[in-house]
Protein backbone atom coordinates (compact mmCIF):
# COMPACT_ATOMS: atom_id res chain seq x y z
CA UNK A 1 0.00 0.00 0.00
CA UNK A 2 1.54 3.42 -0.78
CA UNK A 3 1.35 5.90 1.92
CA UNK A 4 -0.48 8.70 0.00
CA UNK A 5 -3.05 6.51 -1.64
CA UNK A 6 -6.68 6.97 -1.04
CA UNK A 7 -8.85 4.76 -2.41
CA UNK A 8 -12.50 5.99 -3.56
CA UNK A 9 -14.40 3.75 -1.63
CA UNK A 10 -12.31 4.27 1.89
CA UNK A 11 -13.12 8.14 1.43
CA UNK A 12 -16.86 7.56 0.86
CA UNK A 13 -16.46 5.53 4.39
CA UNK A 14 -14.54 8.10 5.78
CA UNK A 15 -16.98 10.99 4.55
CA UNK A 16 -19.97 9.51 5.22
CA UNK A 17 -18.79 8.48 8.83
CA UNK A 18 -17.68 12.33 9.99
CA UNK A 19 -20.90 13.26 8.35
CA UNK A 20 -23.13 11.36 10.79
CA UNK A 21 -20.52 11.99 13.88
CA UNK A 22 -20.71 15.62 13.39
CA UNK A 23 -24.11 16.04 13.06
CA UNK A 24 -25.20 14.75 16.78
CA UNK A 25 -21.51 16.71 18.31
CA UNK A 26 -23.18 19.99 16.75
CA UNK A 27 -26.51 20.29 16.83
CA UNK A 28 -27.78 20.29 20.53
CA UNK A 29 -25.23 22.81 21.20
CA UNK A 30 -26.21 24.60 18.16
CA UNK A 31 -30.15 24.70 19.23
CA UNK A 32 -30.02 24.33 22.85
CA UNK A 33 -28.32 27.56 23.21
CA UNK A 34 -31.01 29.43 21.99
CA UNK A 35 -33.99 28.00 24.27
CA UNK A 36 -34.41 27.87 27.52
CA UNK A 37 -34.39 24.29 28.73
CA UNK A 38 -37.91 23.17 31.44
CA UNK A 39 -36.28 22.12 34.81
CA UNK A 40 -36.70 18.35 34.58
CA UNK A 41 -34.54 18.13 31.27
CA UNK A 42 -32.14 20.51 33.27
CA UNK A 43 -32.23 17.61 35.85
CA UNK A 44 -31.85 15.20 33.80
CA UNK A 45 -29.19 16.50 31.80
CA UNK A 46 -27.02 16.72 34.98
CA UNK A 47 -27.11 12.73 35.56
CA UNK A 48 -26.33 12.25 31.74
CA UNK A 49 -22.25 12.71 32.29
CA UNK A 50 -21.88 10.05 34.98
CA UNK A 51 -24.63 7.66 33.22
CA UNK A 52 -22.75 7.95 30.00
CA UNK A 53 -19.13 7.58 31.57
CA UNK A 54 -20.21 4.58 33.74
CA UNK A 55 -22.31 3.21 30.75
CA UNK A 56 -19.07 3.32 28.72
CA UNK A 57 -17.16 1.18 31.65
CA UNK A 58 -19.43 -1.44 32.22
CA UNK A 59 -19.56 -2.17 28.28
CA UNK A 60 -15.50 -2.59 28.36
CA UNK A 61 -14.83 -4.13 31.44
CA UNK A 62 -17.99 -6.71 30.76
CA UNK A 63 -19.28 -7.03 27.27
CA UNK A 64 -17.19 -9.63 25.39
CA UNK A 65 -17.94 -11.88 22.91
CA UNK A 66 -15.10 -14.20 23.83
CA UNK A 67 -15.34 -17.40 25.65
CA UNK A 68 -15.17 -17.08 29.27
CA UNK A 69 -11.64 -17.52 30.51
CA UNK A 70 -9.38 -15.99 33.29
CA UNK A 71 -7.36 -14.12 30.28
CA UNK A 72 -10.39 -12.53 28.77
CA UNK A 73 -11.44 -11.01 32.07
CA UNK A 74 -8.86 -9.09 33.88
CA UNK A 75 -10.02 -5.90 32.74
CA UNK A 76 -12.69 -6.18 35.90
CA UNK A 77 -9.64 -7.46 38.18
CA UNK A 78 -7.70 -4.06 37.11
CA UNK A 79 -10.86 -2.03 37.19
CA UNK A 80 -10.48 -2.31 41.28
CA UNK A 81 -7.42 -1.18 41.85
CA UNK A 82 -7.97 1.75 38.76
CA UNK A 83 -10.92 2.92 41.19
CA UNK A 84 -8.78 2.92 44.17
CA UNK A 85 -5.87 4.91 42.65
CA UNK A 86 -8.62 7.62 40.89
CA UNK A 87 -10.65 7.83 44.33
CA UNK A 88 -6.79 8.39 46.15
CA UNK A 89 -4.85 10.65 43.75
CA UNK A 90 -8.08 12.63 42.54
CA UNK A 91 -5.81 12.69 39.16
CA UNK A 92 -6.37 11.57 35.81
CA UNK A 93 -3.29 10.68 34.84
CA UNK A 94 -2.66 8.33 37.33
CA UNK A 95 -5.43 6.53 37.02
CA UNK A 96 -4.61 5.94 33.48
CA UNK A 97 -0.66 5.09 34.30
CA UNK A 98 -2.82 2.69 37.18
CA UNK A 99 -4.92 1.33 35.13
CA UNK A 100 -2.64 0.40 31.80
CA UNK A 101 0.15 -0.80 34.43
CA UNK A 102 -2.56 -3.01 36.28
CA UNK A 103 -3.18 -4.78 33.01
CA UNK A 104 -0.12 -5.22 31.46
CA UNK A 105 1.28 -6.92 35.30
CA UNK A 106 -1.78 -9.21 34.89
CA UNK A 107 -1.16 -10.22 31.72
CA UNK A 108 2.30 -11.02 32.49
CA UNK A 109 1.93 -13.25 35.18
CA UNK A 110 -0.91 -14.75 33.45
CA UNK A 111 1.42 -15.78 30.89
CA UNK A 112 3.67 -17.71 33.41
CA UNK A 113 1.34 -19.40 34.65
CA UNK A 114 1.85 -23.31 33.80
CA UNK A 115 -0.87 -24.30 31.40
CA UNK B 1 -25.08 24.33 53.75
CA UNK B 2 -22.81 27.89 54.73
CA UNK B 3 -20.12 25.66 54.60
CA UNK B 4 -21.00 24.70 50.59
CA UNK B 5 -21.52 28.31 49.68
CA UNK B 6 -18.54 29.67 51.23
CA UNK B 7 -16.59 26.52 48.82
CA UNK B 8 -18.47 27.49 45.83
CA UNK B 9 -18.53 31.06 45.88
CA UNK B 10 -14.45 32.18 45.43
CA UNK B 11 -14.69 30.38 41.86
CA UNK B 12 -16.44 33.51 40.32
CA UNK B 13 -13.87 35.55 39.08
CA UNK B 14 -11.77 32.03 37.88
CA UNK B 15 -13.14 33.11 34.14
CA UNK B 16 -10.34 35.61 33.65
CA UNK B 17 -7.65 32.90 33.43
CA UNK B 18 -9.47 30.73 31.27
CA UNK B 19 -7.18 31.62 28.14
CA UNK B 20 -6.22 29.37 25.22
CA UNK B 21 -3.12 27.59 26.76
CA UNK B 22 -5.10 26.83 30.44
CA UNK B 23 -7.54 25.14 27.77
CA UNK B 24 -4.42 23.41 26.20
CA UNK B 25 -3.11 22.83 30.03
CA UNK B 26 -5.92 21.06 31.27
CA UNK B 27 -5.61 18.85 28.50
CA UNK B 28 -2.82 17.44 29.44
CA UNK B 29 -3.56 15.36 32.01
CA UNK B 30 -5.46 13.61 28.93
CA UNK B 31 -2.50 13.07 26.98
CA UNK B 32 -1.15 9.65 27.73
CA UNK B 33 -4.94 8.31 26.94
CA UNK B 34 -4.84 10.10 23.18
CA UNK B 35 -1.79 9.18 22.92
CA UNK B 36 -2.02 5.30 23.70
CA UNK B 37 -5.79 4.87 22.00
CA UNK B 38 -4.68 6.81 18.89
CA UNK B 39 -1.20 4.97 18.68
CA UNK B 40 -3.52 1.66 18.75
CA UNK B 41 -5.68 2.86 16.55
CA UNK B 42 -3.02 3.51 13.93
CA UNK B 43 -1.99 0.26 14.66
CA UNK B 44 -5.05 -1.74 14.00
CA UNK B 45 -6.12 0.83 11.47
CA UNK B 46 -2.39 -0.15 9.49
CA UNK B 47 -3.09 -3.92 10.04
CA UNK B 48 -6.53 -4.13 8.37
CA UNK B 49 -4.63 -2.72 4.95
CA UNK B 50 -5.30 1.84 5.24
CA UNK B 51 -2.42 3.79 3.97
CA UNK B 52 -1.06 6.55 5.96
CA UNK B 53 -3.32 9.34 4.28
CA UNK B 54 -6.22 7.31 4.53
CA UNK B 55 -5.37 6.90 8.35
CA UNK B 56 -4.40 10.79 8.60
CA UNK B 57 -8.11 11.44 7.11
CA UNK B 58 -9.87 9.28 9.28
CA UNK B 59 -8.47 10.89 12.62
CA UNK B 60 -9.06 14.34 11.26
CA UNK B 61 -12.76 13.82 9.87
CA UNK B 62 -13.87 11.30 11.68
CA UNK B 63 -12.28 11.90 15.12
CA UNK B 64 -13.25 9.49 17.44
CA UNK B 65 -11.38 6.45 18.94
CA UNK B 66 -14.34 4.09 19.23
CA UNK B 67 -15.42 4.71 16.01
CA UNK B 68 -12.07 4.39 14.29
CA UNK B 69 -11.66 1.02 15.41
CA UNK B 70 -15.08 -0.20 14.16
CA UNK B 71 -13.98 1.37 11.11
CA UNK B 72 -10.68 -0.39 10.96
CA UNK B 73 -12.73 -3.99 11.80
CA UNK B 74 -15.72 -3.44 9.47
CA UNK B 75 -13.21 -2.32 6.20
CA UNK B 76 -12.57 -5.49 4.87
CA UNK B 77 -15.73 -7.46 5.20
CA UNK B 78 -18.77 -4.81 5.46
CA UNK B 79 -20.31 -2.64 2.68
CA UNK B 80 -20.19 1.41 3.01
CA UNK B 81 -23.72 2.00 4.37
CA UNK B 82 -22.99 -0.54 6.97
CA UNK B 83 -20.20 0.85 8.40
CA UNK B 84 -21.25 4.01 8.21
CA UNK B 85 -24.98 3.03 9.76
CA UNK B 86 -23.47 1.03 12.48
CA UNK B 87 -20.44 4.44 13.20
CA UNK B 88 -23.75 6.63 13.21
CA UNK B 89 -25.26 4.66 16.17
CA UNK B 90 -21.70 4.48 18.19
CA UNK B 91 -21.33 7.72 17.78
CA UNK B 92 -25.34 8.68 18.78
CA UNK B 93 -24.13 9.27 22.50
CA UNK B 94 -22.67 12.53 21.43
CA UNK B 95 -26.18 14.26 21.23
CA UNK B 96 -26.36 13.45 25.34
CA UNK B 97 -22.77 15.04 26.02
CA UNK B 98 -23.83 18.04 23.85
CA UNK B 99 -27.05 18.46 25.50
CA UNK B 100 -25.17 18.30 28.58
CA UNK B 101 -22.67 20.73 27.87
CA UNK B 102 -25.22 23.55 25.91
CA UNK B 103 -25.86 25.02 29.42
CA UNK B 104 -22.42 26.22 29.73
CA UNK B 105 -22.13 27.51 26.28
CA UNK B 106 -25.09 29.61 26.15
CA UNK B 107 -23.84 32.70 26.01
CA UNK B 108 -21.97 31.98 22.29
CA UNK B 109 -23.95 32.48 19.27
CA UNK B 110 -25.01 28.60 16.85
CA UNK B 111 -22.54 29.60 14.47
CA UNK B 112 -19.70 29.82 17.54
CA UNK B 113 -20.89 26.35 19.72
CA UNK B 114 -20.77 24.76 16.32
CA UNK B 115 -17.11 24.96 16.51
CA UNK B 116 -16.89 23.86 19.62
CA UNK B 117 -19.19 20.55 19.17
CA UNK B 118 -17.29 19.53 16.00
CA UNK B 119 -14.58 18.83 18.43
CA UNK B 120 -16.23 17.07 21.12
CA UNK B 121 -14.95 13.49 22.56
CA UNK B 122 -15.67 11.85 25.73
CA UNK B 123 -12.59 13.06 26.92
CA UNK B 124 -12.75 16.76 26.46
CA UNK B 125 -16.58 16.51 27.02
CA UNK B 126 -15.29 15.13 30.86
CA UNK B 127 -12.95 17.76 31.47
CA UNK B 128 -15.44 20.74 30.54
CA UNK B 129 -17.85 19.27 32.57
CA UNK B 130 -14.90 19.41 35.73
CA UNK B 131 -14.50 22.90 34.87
CA UNK B 132 -18.19 23.61 34.92
CA UNK B 133 -18.81 22.14 38.42
CA UNK B 134 -16.73 25.62 39.58
CA UNK B 135 -18.02 28.04 37.28
CA UNK B 136 -21.80 29.21 35.68
CA UNK B 137 -20.16 29.30 31.58
CA UNK B 138 -17.32 27.89 30.10
CA UNK B 139 -14.90 30.34 28.29
CA UNK B 140 -15.06 29.70 24.50
CA UNK B 141 -10.79 30.58 23.96
CA UNK B 142 -10.49 27.96 26.72
CA UNK B 143 -12.90 25.43 25.27
CA UNK B 144 -10.75 25.61 22.07
CA UNK B 145 -7.54 25.13 23.61
CA UNK B 146 -8.72 21.89 24.91
CA UNK B 147 -10.20 20.70 21.78
CA UNK B 148 -7.04 21.40 19.52
CA UNK B 149 -4.96 20.36 21.99
CA UNK B 150 -7.03 16.74 21.92
CA UNK B 151 -7.17 17.01 18.33
CA UNK B 152 -3.32 17.47 17.25
CA UNK B 153 -2.42 14.92 20.07
CA UNK B 154 -4.85 12.00 18.64
CA UNK B 155 -3.71 12.83 14.42
CA UNK B 156 -0.27 12.78 16.00
CA UNK B 157 -0.80 9.23 18.14
CA UNK B 158 -2.72 7.63 14.79
CA UNK B 159 0.16 8.50 12.74
CA UNK B 160 2.37 7.16 14.98
CA UNK B 161 0.56 3.98 14.83
CA UNK B 162 0.43 3.82 11.60
CA UNK B 163 4.21 4.35 11.20
CA UNK B 164 5.11 1.89 13.61
CA UNK B 165 2.49 -0.36 13.97
CA UNK B 166 4.76 -2.68 11.19
CA UNK B 167 6.99 -3.20 14.41
CA UNK B 168 4.69 -4.18 16.93
CA UNK B 169 2.76 -7.03 16.39
CA UNK B 170 0.98 -7.29 20.08
CA UNK B 171 -0.15 -3.73 21.54
CA UNK B 172 -2.47 -5.43 24.17
CA UNK B 173 0.79 -6.83 26.02
CA UNK B 174 1.57 -3.69 27.32
CA UNK B 175 -1.84 -2.90 28.26
CA UNK B 176 -2.55 -0.13 25.76
CA UNK B 177 -5.47 -1.02 25.10
CA UNK B 178 -7.02 -0.52 28.57
CA UNK B 179 -5.84 3.19 28.11
CA UNK B 180 -9.50 4.31 27.33
CA UNK B 181 -11.55 2.30 30.39
CA UNK B 182 -9.00 3.69 32.89
CA UNK B 183 -9.63 7.25 31.55
CA UNK B 184 -13.39 6.63 32.04
CA UNK B 185 -12.92 5.36 35.16
CA UNK B 186 -11.17 8.57 36.45
CA UNK B 187 -12.95 11.22 34.62
CA UNK B 188 -16.47 9.16 36.45
CA UNK B 189 -14.59 9.04 39.83
CA UNK B 190 -13.45 12.69 39.68
CA UNK B 191 -17.07 14.07 38.65
CA UNK B 192 -18.66 12.38 41.58
CA UNK B 193 -16.26 13.04 43.72
CA UNK B 194 -16.45 16.97 43.21
CA UNK B 195 -19.95 16.99 42.76
CA UNK B 196 -20.92 16.29 46.47
CA UNK B 197 -23.58 14.01 45.85
CA UNK B 198 -21.96 11.04 46.09
CA UNK B 199 -24.73 8.82 46.57
CA UNK B 200 -26.99 10.05 44.11
CA UNK B 201 -24.74 9.56 41.41
CA UNK B 202 -23.22 5.92 42.54
CA UNK B 203 -27.08 4.79 42.08
CA UNK B 204 -27.20 6.44 38.97
CA UNK B 205 -23.95 5.04 37.45
CA UNK B 206 -24.06 1.81 38.91
CA UNK B 207 -27.32 1.48 37.35
CA UNK B 208 -26.08 2.84 34.01
CA UNK B 209 -23.44 0.15 33.72
CA UNK B 210 -25.68 -2.54 34.46
CA UNK B 211 -28.49 -1.52 32.16
CA UNK B 212 -25.67 -0.97 28.92
CA UNK B 213 -24.07 -4.58 29.93
CA UNK B 214 -27.75 -5.89 30.01
CA UNK B 215 -28.70 -4.47 26.80
CA UNK B 216 -25.53 -4.99 25.03
CA UNK B 217 -25.63 -8.45 25.67
CA UNK B 218 -28.91 -8.99 24.62
CA UNK B 219 -29.30 -6.47 21.64
CA UNK B 220 -25.16 -5.73 20.38
CA UNK B 221 -22.97 -3.49 21.58
CA UNK B 222 -24.11 -0.03 19.77
CA UNK B 223 -27.69 0.26 21.51
CA UNK B 224 -26.36 -0.15 25.09
CA UNK B 225 -24.53 3.46 26.07
CA UNK B 226 -27.45 5.10 24.83
CA UNK B 227 -29.91 3.58 25.86
CA UNK B 228 -28.35 3.01 29.86
CA UNK B 229 -27.80 6.65 29.62
CA UNK B 230 -31.34 7.68 28.68
CA UNK B 231 -32.71 5.42 31.06
CA UNK B 232 -30.51 5.81 33.96
CA UNK B 233 -30.27 9.95 33.96
CA UNK B 234 -34.36 9.44 34.00
CA UNK B 235 -34.73 7.05 36.94
CA UNK B 236 -31.91 9.76 38.73
CA UNK B 237 -34.72 12.27 38.20
CA UNK B 238 -37.58 10.13 39.29
CA UNK B 239 -35.46 9.35 42.23
CA UNK B 240 -34.87 13.12 43.10
CA UNK B 241 -38.60 13.71 42.99
CA UNK B 242 -39.69 11.12 45.75
CA UNK B 243 -36.92 11.97 48.23
CA UNK B 244 -38.13 15.61 48.46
Amino acid sequence: METLTIRWDVLLIILGAAVVTFIPRVLPLMLLSRIELPHWAVRWLHYVPIAVMAALIGQALFVREDPWTLENHIEWLAAIPTFLIAIRTRSLLWTVIAGVAAVMLLRGSLALLPG
Amino acid sequence: MHEEQIRLNPRIEAESEDTFLQGVKDCIPTLLGYWSIGFAAGVIEQTAGLSVAEIALLSLLLYAGSAQFIAAGMIASSPPSVIVITIFFVNLRHLLLSAALSPYLRHLSPLRNMGIGALLTDETFGVAMNKALVQPRLSERWMHGLNVAAYLNWLFANLAGAYLGRWITDPERFGLDYALPAMFIGLLVLMTVSRKQVAMDSAVAVLAALIAIAVSLSLGGSWGVIAATVTASAIGVVIERWKR
